[in-house]
């Protein structure tokens, strides 16, 4: 197998990219899974590809766009989901189909060709730039120190919201700093990506550590390693196969949460339960 | 009053249309146990969030420990309260284990930026041993029993060290075994610790004995108040429940009170 090609800037530049996209993207995912808020999570998705066209075609900065419209999302469903006003799934929908329709609106409206659109449409990760790749650096930095410092605010808010409220914590400061992260992090790994497949590298590390480990701390790890074997193999097979590499990363992904699934110890918790019982009946 | 620890004047809390409280107020003593009881949607719940500042007054004001209550003091008063509510639906998958589930009780307490040290653990460890948790402290808080999980919530409030107790329905959904292992802890939870007691509940068979007075709500408005030989008696229950005075001695005979 000739892997000279790793030797070259562009093919390190993209296994930087995997590395730091894939401990943002789990550890966000950590968030998402725990307090069940997928959904959240793909509406700001396609918030940020609608953003990023936005600016594409308007021809302003398409990460600003991205942050912009991802955060905007964010504050429009949190709120409506918090308050009870519409059921979760309600607000989520409408502002994901509208998220949608902007998208393919602006790139309707875009002049000339579209090769721009589709590749944040589908993501390029050999394509970084300097500039992509330090603010990726910062904010994978912020989203692990911001865990790392607020690590027991952050536990307690992911268990229970309102408990957390109860014991003094500030939780809705918590879950609005989650979302802001969340977009933060769509919004710098969307170009290498692609707003289609960002989220299932956000969700699906994230699920698969969920699915090995009770301890919050371990799940944190697992996801970020697991994002970043992701995107490492990814890549691999990516250039292996002559195949796509943001949609190669996002199987890849979803094919590690398969085998923890698999394997699961949860899966046999009806088991062990059942064998504590026998135990203590004896 | 010098010994008041909660003062509640002419409170009004309105969600949308409904109006859960009308004017309500109520002073309640250093040390008190008191029973707070009322049909669905008397607007007993409403009355304990206005106590620990998560509900907001449309009109009216509140004084706890001293403080009077505004929308920006609440979290600093609530780390002071202590607050358990009904059995929650926990993810059976959910990573944490009982005694971090505990630990979550003293946050508040110890602020931001800083980690739990050996006295937080070592407290943590003692009100598990308080409620006849110990054993269970390394399980995973989801593969507990609505019992047990009614017993860690308890813990997490002690962990938290409060001066007020503030309990909302913590037996509802439980069978009668595990309501009656619950409705003792809190009285001796209540007694041990010499805190200042609200217990509500729509259930009669759930009122501790320990009351040391009864309050009785109906659609947003305390409807009467006294000692429980006072106020639980067959002709205001009937009135309160909206059910003939037969019917509420028939129950009433039929049931074993706790």
């Amino acid at each position: 197998m000739d892997l000279s090609i790793f030797g070259y800037q562009f093919m390190q530049n993209a296994i930087l990219v995997a590395f730091l996209g894939g401990i943002a993207c789990a550890t966000i995912g950590v968030f998402v899974v725990l307090m069940h808020m997928p959904f959240i999570g793909v509406c700001m998705a396609h918030a940020a590809f609608a953003g990023a066209l936005l600016g594409l075609w308007l021809d302003f900065n398409p990460l600003i766009g991205a942050f912009v419209l991802s955060l905007l999302s964010a504050a429009i469903v949190g709120p409506l989901a918090d308050r009870g006003e519409l059921s979760p799934e309600t607000s989520v929908g409408v502002i994901f189909s509208l998220m949608l329709g902007l998208a393919f609106l602006f790139m309707g409206l875009m002049p000339g060709t579209k090769s721009g659109a589709l590749e944040l449409l589908w993501g390029s990760i050999l394509t970084n730039t300097r500039s992509d790749i330090i603010f990726l650096g910062i904010v994978t930095i912020v989203v692990v120190g911001v865990v790392f410092i607020f690590y027991k605010e952050i536990q307690a808010t992911i268990f229970h919201r309102d408990m957390a409220l109860a014991v003094g914590i500030p939780a809705t400061i918590i879950l609005y700093g989650i979302l802001f992260l969340t977009g933060a992090t769509i919004t710098v790994t969307l170009r290498s990506i692609g707003g289609l497949l960002i989220f299932s590298l956000i969700l699906n590390p994230a699920a698969a550590a969920y699915q090995l480990t009770y301890s919050l701390k371990r799940m944190f790890l697992l996801a970020a390693g697991f994002g970043v074997l992701s995107g490492w193999m990814g890549l691999l097979f990516s250039y292996l196969f002559n195949i796509p590499s943001g949609a190669t990363i996002v199987v890849t992904s979803s094919v590690i949460f398969m085998i923890a699934a698999v394997f699961s110890p949860k899966r046999k918790v009806k088991g062990w339960q059942q064998k504590l019982l026998v135990g203590e009946g004896q | 009053m010098s010994n008041t620890v909660i003062s509640i004047k002419n409170a009004v809390v309105s969600y949308r249309e409904d109006v859960a409280l009308r004017g309500v107020s109520l002073k309640v003593k250093s040390g008190e146990f008191v029973g707070i009881v009322g049909p669905n949607g008397a607007g007993k719940t409403t009355l304990l969030t206005i106590v620990n500042g998560l509900g907001h007054l449309l009109h009216g004001q509140v004084t706890v420990l001293g403080h009077r209550l505004t929308r920006g003091n609440g979290h600093f008063l609530r780390k002071r309260v202590g607050y358990v509510a009904q059995v929650q639906n926990i993810d059976p998958r959910m990573p944490l284990s009982v005694r971090e589930v505990v630990m979550i009780g003293r946050y508040g307490l110890l602020g931001l930026l800083r980690r739990p040290g050996k006295r937080d653990w070592k407290v943590v460890d003692e009100v598990l041993e308080l409620v006849g948790m110990n054993h269970l402290a390394r399980r995973p808080i989801g593969h507990l029993s609505g019992g047990e999980q009614q017993r860690v919530a308890l813990a997490r409030c002690l962990a938290q060290e409060p001066e007020l107790f503030l309990l909302d329905e913590p037996t509802a959904s439980l069978d009668w075994r595990a309501r009656i292992d619950i409705l003792e802890l809190v009285k001796l939870v209540h007694d041990s610790r010499h805190l200042t007691t609200m217990f509500v509940t729509h259930d009669l068979g759930s009122l501790p004995l320990a009351c040391d007075r009864v309050v009785l709500m109906k659609e947003g408005l305390i409807w009467g108040e006294g000692s429980p030989s006072e106020v639980l008696t067959d002709e205001k229950l009937s009135q309160l429940y909206d059910i003939p005075i037969s019917t509420v001695e028939e129950r009433r005979r039929g049931t074993i009170l706790v």
